[in-house]
Order: C-alpha cells, then structure tokens, then sequence
C-alpha cells in the first residue's frame, strides 16, 4: 500500500508518542504537555511499577479467575452440560417425550458458545478494555496486544480456551513484556491454554510408557509453531527432523486431567509417563535426557539463536513503524536483543529511542483492536452494553479478541486492514459510536485534545462543517489522522 | 521436468525449447466455449468445521448405515423422512431446494470425496482445502485467487476479478488477483451524508483509504439495492446460522448478476463441527443445513437468467466419523460430500465409487473412505467453466496435484 502522500514530511512527535506508540489521545489530556517531550511521556510509563499487570487489587478485577481455576469451572460446566444431554437423550427414548412441543426446540436454540465459559471471556475481555482505556499513553498495553498475538491462542479451539484466554495473557504474557523474551517464551510454553491450543496436551512420546501401552504418538503441533513462529521463523535454518526431534523433548508437555491424578486439574503437570525417554538433538546441539529440563535447555537455547532475535525485531519494527521497516531500524533491535540477552524493557526504549520512530511517516492503519480502542478512548465508552458493543464490532472487522484465524495470529500489515468491507465497516462503527457518545463537545476543543496542531486544514474544515456535533465526532474518528499511525 | 529425464539425447537447446513449446501449449486456456456466448460464473462455498456427509447425504441403502450413523442417522420413513435422490442415497429433509434442483438435473453430489489431506486438525485442513497445496503450511493464497490469475490478463473473468463474502477474505480467494469484498449488513448505516464528507475528505488528504472506502460503499450499494434493505434483515452474528447464510448469498447473488460484477465469488460458512447434539433430519446440523438450501435458493433467485451458466460448489475440509461418539455427536474423520448445484451442472447424479461401511471398509476403521479427491472435481469445475488446462490446473492452481485428473463432465 502506497504512502498517503499528505505523510511524506516528519510527523507530529505527538502523534508518533500518542498514535504510533500509544493507544491514542484522550480528550482533556494535556496534548500541549505531550508535545513538549513526547519521548518522555512514553518513557515514563515504562518507568511505572508493575504497569503492564491487570491488578488483582483493583476491585473491578476481583472477579477473574487464575487460569486453573477458570480451566476447572470449564471441566465442571462440560460435565454438566454432558449430564444433562444425557438426561435429555435418555427422556428422548420414552416416546411421549418426543410429543412435547418444547423438547426438540429448547435443543435447538442452544447457545453456540456454552454460558460459562461466555462468562469468563466477557469478564476479562471488560477487564483488558478498562486497562486499555484508562491507561496513558498506551505503550505497555500496545506491547501486551503484540506479544499476545505474537504468541496468540484461540478461543474457537475449545470451550476450554475460551475459558482461559484471559488468564493465559494476564499470566504468561503481562508479567514479562519489560522483562526477558525468554522467561516470556517458557511462561508461555508451560501454559495450559498454549498446550491445549496447539495440541501437545495429547503429544505421547512413542517409545515412552503410555505411548508403548496406548499405541499413540507425537503431535508435532507445538515444536513446529515454536520454531516457525514463536522464535526462529520459517526458513531459518531448522529441518523436519528438528520438529521431530523438539516435538520428542516436549512430550509429557501437559494439562492435568479433570480426574486431577498427575495434579491439581487444570494446571500445567509434567507426564513423565508420556515423556520421549533418551537424548535428542535439536539444531546440531545433543540435550541428555532430562525430563522436563531437557525441552527447558532447548527452549532456552532458541531464544538466543540469532534468527529469533532478527524475527522478533523485524516483528516488532514492522508493528511500530512500518510494514517494511528500515533496515537500520531492525539491525538496532537485533544488537540490543541480542546485547542485553533478550531484555524488552530495553528494546521498549530502543524503539522509542530509534531516529526511524520520529522521522518515518505514519503510514500503517490502525488494526481493527487499536482502532476500537482508540474510539473508545476519544469518544468514551458507553456503560451498560460493555464489553459486548466493543467484542461485536472487533468481530465484524475481523479481529475478534484472542481468536486469530491460525497459530500466525492477526495480520500487523496494512494491505490486511485496508480493505473495502473494513473501512467501511469504520465508518459504520464510527457512526454509531458518534450517535452513542453522552457528551460531545465543541469540535475546535475535541480536535485540540485528540488530533492538535497538527491536524489538516481539509480535516479541520471537514469537522467544522458538519451537520451536527455527531457527524463532527464520526468525522474525526475516519480522518486520516485518527486511522492512520 | 519430467520431459529432461526422457530425451536425454537431445541437446540442451533442443530440450529448452521443446520444453518451452510444450510449457506455452499446456498452459494456454481453452477457449472452444467463448464462441458459444456463455458466461459462466463459478461460486465456492467453504463449510468450516468439517460437514457431516453421511448426515447430509445419507447412503439410506447402505446396510451398515442405520447402525453407524445411530439416532441421528437418515431415513425414508419417520416424521422427518429423508429426500430420496436415487435408490441408495437421500438427502437432509433440511434441504428442499437442493432436492428440487436434483431432481431438475441442476444439482449433483459428490460422495466419499476428500482433499489429499489424511490428518484430522480443522486448522490445517482448511489450509489445505482453501489453499490448494499439497499439504499443510503457511499459505497466503488460495487456488481460487490463483485460478483467476492464470487467466489471460484482460480476459473478462479475470478483469472483473472475484468477490469474498465475509468481514474477512477466506484463504481460498486470498492472493494477487483482485478481489472486492462485501459482508451482509451487521451494523446500522450512518447514511450517505457522512459517507460522502468523509470520501471527500480521503480524497483530498489519503487517496490510498479513498480509493478503499469508495470500493467498500460500492459494494454495498450494488448488494442492498432493491429489496435487499439492510434494516430489514440483519443476521445477529457471523456466518454460522441460517439467516445469516441466506442473506451473504443474497448480496452475492445481486453483486454476481451484474454484467460488470465479478463471475467468481467465495463465501465461507461456520459452524459445521458438530462433535455434540448433532441431530439428524432435525436439530443442529438440519438448521445449517437448512441455511446452505436457503443459500443455493438465493443464489438461484438472484442469479436470474445468469443461473443457468453459474456453478456452485460446496466444500469443507473433512468429513466426520462414521460412527457416532458418545456425545450424540461426531468426530472428525476424513470422506465427506462435495455438494454441486447451478444451471451450469450435470445433475442428477450422485457420483460416487462407494467404499461401503462395514469396519473394515472404513478409512483407520473409522471413517468414510475417501474413493473421490476433491481437488479433482475444482479441476474438473475451472476446467469446464474458465478452459483452464491440466497443466495449469495441475501446477499452478493445486501445486503437485499433476496426477489428480480432472473430474470431466460435472458441467452440461
């Protein structure tokens, strides 16, 4: 997709702080405080204590549930609802049943996504919007949307992923983004929602004691997208028979079963019985037997090989400055990557800290969640009918919250975005969130606080012109300025 | 090439250019069917989530059925009867209209068919189902995008490029070919007056989000004119129930059927993996079902006299186990039904090489034995409708699948 040729001078350091970097302007904040040392104002939400977690103290979130204990109510609503099939298969052998005007409808009219699990996915989709709006600027929460599509899962999978989703991203994706790409990587490996996702649940090495009793075996899944996606990237140098090889250490990779005989149900557990026994080799390196250390060397070791540090700072230039960064640019996050052994605190301020963040023009399209988000936070939310006004709208552009078409996770290229239905779905959404907005104040003072000085005199006089404070406000949501970043 | 290992005797140059002779033959599309005015259209309907095809079409004849297939199983008598098609198969009571078109020699059915894939995860047999290739991967296009490319540049199939139904471009069509999109009314529209300031204002300060929007309210105009209103019906969620189904089919039909409109399209249906409460002549399978009718019914109506030359064809990546599982459901397995309908097929037919159902005949004694490849009834369908060769077909369209014939004969 071509450059808009309206871009081709520096942008706004504003803008690159509160668009590029950040989840956008707020209307009242202080857009002159911005401009004067944008570079500052991202830096010091860095600085912030504990600023990427979704605090279990604030009372809003008191609600949400750990991973095991979310994945255990999942187990139990299964049971439940395959308790009452049961009974209802059972009432369906007695033949007066079938004559009951309201059996066969009420079967009918189940819910495509079973309640429980619809429960939890709405109380921490509600808890990441709340964090995604009232946070400032946004940096953190634009690194956690990164690695937790970097590292995506889908809540299509099962009901028990949907379950999960949120505390797989509060658990082994929020405590590491300023932290280690390492520590990040074996969080998410050990993950119940990443084991069950990408099927190593029921990986069972083939020489190993249940693989010898069950005759079953390997499921590849999982080493392949940790080699392909999570850390090396295709084409990097690995062969099938290091998928094999890695998919044979990270057997017994596992979640506890409902009956809960290994551990408590729902939690990560190590299957020794289902463990590949013996040495294997992974990239020409032999790693001893070692039980669950033995995948743990080897997780180790690929996040250092340089061909993660070149995919994931290709990766994340690509999201922050454009769809084909400056070759500079991803040769600094390699060296710093690589340097400071994986330290994303310390690739954070690199990117801010790069001349290509301030000086490339914001030719990339907000994706569909930055979007919303972005809207919310210039148009505010409106009570009552959150979270599910903001998931519908994700869903109708195509990017429906923790569920990507594959393990590749969403797009982060504009040519993905910028497409006829989507825009104009844009326009829908911003429409209907102008129509939705409590108090719209005078256009000059929105424009002030969410696009500044910067603004185009075209876009401007779009905004002053417009035939109500509504379209006013849906004019500012589709200005370049706002879609663009 | 396998030309090179033939006539090692021949220079190189000589090689070269026999190679190249025979390369620019077999790729060069047949055009025998232009001169006869037709103006064929092909529609591919992908089912996401693996479609049932015993519980579809059902092999009412087979002995083994009944027992397999259990309580949701299709029969010709009951309160539900099955749709009979020939002496051995009947199709889902949920599907009137695709009983009618075969009885009108309009719709065929091609059972025990599946892709080259043997595996069972929904992820990649989509992939491979929608990208064509041999095996699971990352595919960033489809066959159907790549069948439009092969096409001569400036060739009026290929000029009018293809249509993706949905909020998202399924894989199928995904590629370089251009491709316009459309998704049925979802949200309220804010109305002209705010589409325009805003078209104005793309066009003087981003011509590139300009050149997108105007494309995006094309579409929609074309799709919701007549009765086609977009406050009247609005599907409540994506395209995996009935309502929704009907009215993607709508906008496609209504898109497709003008002359400048494309004459391929794709559309994507969810919701197919049913594993729990399938249900037979009724119940959950039998509602979607009954939206792909409705869908073959709005296509038919829409259409008009642009019917008679269309081809619609209905894939999915795999079928479902033989047997049912413990939860009144099935598991995936592997042969299923290619579902074809449109004035441009042969129908009447139920083509199939029919493996039986007795446990031994079952594919890993479990599911429905692929005797049919999917990709060879795609071939057969570019083949007839677009005069895409073998080679093309075979290369260029589903890579490696050179030794996959084309199923000829599918179109009248």
């Amino acid at each position: 997709m071509a450059a808009p040729f309206a871009n081709s001078v520096s942008p706004d350091p504003a803008l690159v702080a509160l668009n590029r970097f950040g989840l956008g302007a707020k209307p009242g904040a202080e857009f002159g405080k911005i401009a004067a040392d944008p570079r500052g104002y991202l830096e010091a939400e860095l600085k912030q204590q504990d600023i990427a977690l979704i605090s279990p103290d604030d009372p809003r979130n008191a609600g949400l549930l750990d991973s095991t204990a979310a994945i255990q109510a999942s187990m139990a609503a299964a049971m439940e609802r395959k308790a009452a099939r049961d009974k209802k298969a059972a009432a369906a052998m007695q033949p007066m049943a079938a004559d009951d005007p309201a059996g066969p409808a009420a079967t009918q009219a189940k819910p495509a996504v079973p309640r429980v699990e619809a429960d939890i996915y709405r109380d921490e989709a509600q808890a990441r919007f709340d964090k995604a709006l009232t946070t400032a600027p946004g940096f953190v929460e634009r690194l956690v949307g990164f690695w937790s599509n970097h590292f995506c899962v889908s809540v299509a999978k099962a009901p028990v992923v949907r379950a999960c989703a949120g505390a797989f991203e509060r658990e082994a994706i929020r405590p590491f983004v300023l932290g280690r790409f390492a520590d990040m990587l074996l969080a998410v490996e050990h993950h119940p929602a990443m084991l069950f996702y990408l099927d190593n649940r029921q990986s069972i090495g083939p020489d190993s004691r249940a693989g010898k009793r069950r005759g079953r075996g390997l499921n590849e899944n999982l080493a392949r997208e940790i080699l392909e996606l999570h850390t090396m990237g295709v084409g990097s140098g690995y062969a099938q028979a290091d998928v094999t090889s890695f998919a044979n250490m990270l057997t017994g990779w596992t979640m506890a079963g409902r009956e809960g005989r290994l551990r408590e149900p729902g939690s990560f557990v190590f299957n020794a019985n289902a463990h590949q026994p013996g040495q294997a080799v992974l990239l020409g390196k032999t790693y001893p037997d070692g039980g669950m250390g033995q995948a743990e060397a080897a997780l180790n070791d690929i996040a250092r090989h340089p061909a993660t540090a070149q995919h994931i700072a290709t990766k994340l230039a690509r999201h922050f400055i454009a769809d084909d960064p400056p070759e500079a640019a991803v040769a600094r996050l390699v060296t710093v990557f690589t340097k400071t052994d994986g330290d994303l605190r310390a690739i954070a301020l690199t990117l801010i800290d790069m001349p290509e963040a301030w000086s490339t023009p914001l030719t990339k399209l907000r994706s569909p969640l930055d979007f919303v988000v972005a809207l919310r936070r210039a148009a505010g939310a409106t009570a009552g009918n959150e979270p599910q006004r903001s998931l519908r709208w994700l869903s109708v552009l195509g990017e429906p919250l923790w569920r990507p078409p594959g393990p590749n996770g969403f797009s982060d290229r504009t040519d993905a975005w910028a497409s006829a239905e989507g825009l104009k779905t844009r326009l829908d959404i911003a429409w209907q969130a102008a129509k939705q907005a409590d108090d719209i104040g005078d256009p000059e003072e929105m424009l002030a606080s969410l696009i500044g000085t910067s603004v185009s005199t075209e876009t401007r006089q779009a905004i002053s012109r417009a035939e109500s404070r509504q379209q006013g406000l849906a004019l500012l949501l589709m200005a370049p300025e706002f879609q663009r970043r | 090439m396998s030309l090179l290992c033939e006539t090692p005797s021949l220079s190189r140059r000589a090689v070269l250019m026999t190679g190249g002779a025979l390369f620019a033959w077999a790729y060069l599309p047949r055009f025998a069917r232009a001169a006869d005015k037709r103006d064929p259209r092909l529609i591919v309907i992908v089912l996401r989530g693996a479609l049932d095809g015993l519980s579809t079409v059902g092999p009412v004849g087979d002995p083994d059925y009944a027992g397999l297939h259990g309580d949701i199983a299709l029969s010709l008598s009951g309160a539900n009867p099955a749709l009979p098609l020939d002496g051995f198969f009947a199709v889902n009571p949920a599907m009137p209209v695709f009983a009618r078109l075969f009885k009108a020699g309009r719709a065929a059915v091609v059972h025990a068919a599946a892709t080259g894939y043997r595996e069972r995860s929904h992820f990649d047999g989509q992939d491979v189902l929608e990208s064509g290739l041999p095996g699971p991967g990352n595919a960033t296009t489809g066959w159907l995008n790549r069948a439009l490319a092969s096409l001569p540049a400036g060739e009026r199939v290929a000029r009018l490029g293809g249509l993706a139904v949905g909020p998202s471009t399924p894989l199928v069509i995904r590629g370089g070919a251009p491709v316009l999109g459309w998704a049925p009314q979802a949200l309220p529209t804010p109305g002209d007056a705010l589409a325009e300031r805003v078209l104005d204002l793309y066009n003087h300060r981003d011509p590139v989000l300009a050149a997108v929007l105007q494309k995006g309210l094309d579409a929609d105009r074309m799709a919701l004119s007549d009765q086609l209103d977009g406050k009247t019906m609005k599907p409540r969620s994506g395209l995996d129930n009935a309502a929704g189904m009907r009215q993607s089919a709508q906008g496609a039909a209504r898109l497709m059927a003008a002359d400048d409109g494309p004459r391929i399209a794709a559309l994507a249906f969810d919701g197919w993996d049913t594993h729990v409460n399938e249900g037979g002549a009724t119940g959950r399978l039998a509602n979607l079902l009954g939206g792909l009718d409705g869908a073959f019914e709005e296509l038919e109506k829409g259409l008009g006299e642009r019917w008679r030359d269309t081809a619609v064809v209905a894939i999915t990546e795999f079928g479902r186990t033989a047997r049912i599982n413990g939860t009144v459901g099935t598991d995936h397995g592997t042969g299923t039904v290619v579902l074809l309908a449109g004035g441009a097929i042969k129908g009447g037919r139920v083509i199939a090489d029919w493996p039986g159902l007795k446990a031994a005949q079952l594919y890993e004694q479990r599911d429905l034995a692929p005797t049919s490849d999917v990709r060879a009834v795609l071939k057969g369908l570019l083949a007839d409708q677009f005069g895409l060769s073998p080679a093309v077909l075979g290369d260029k369209v589903f890579p490696e699948s050179a030794a996959v014939k084309p199923m000829r004969d599918l179109v009248a």
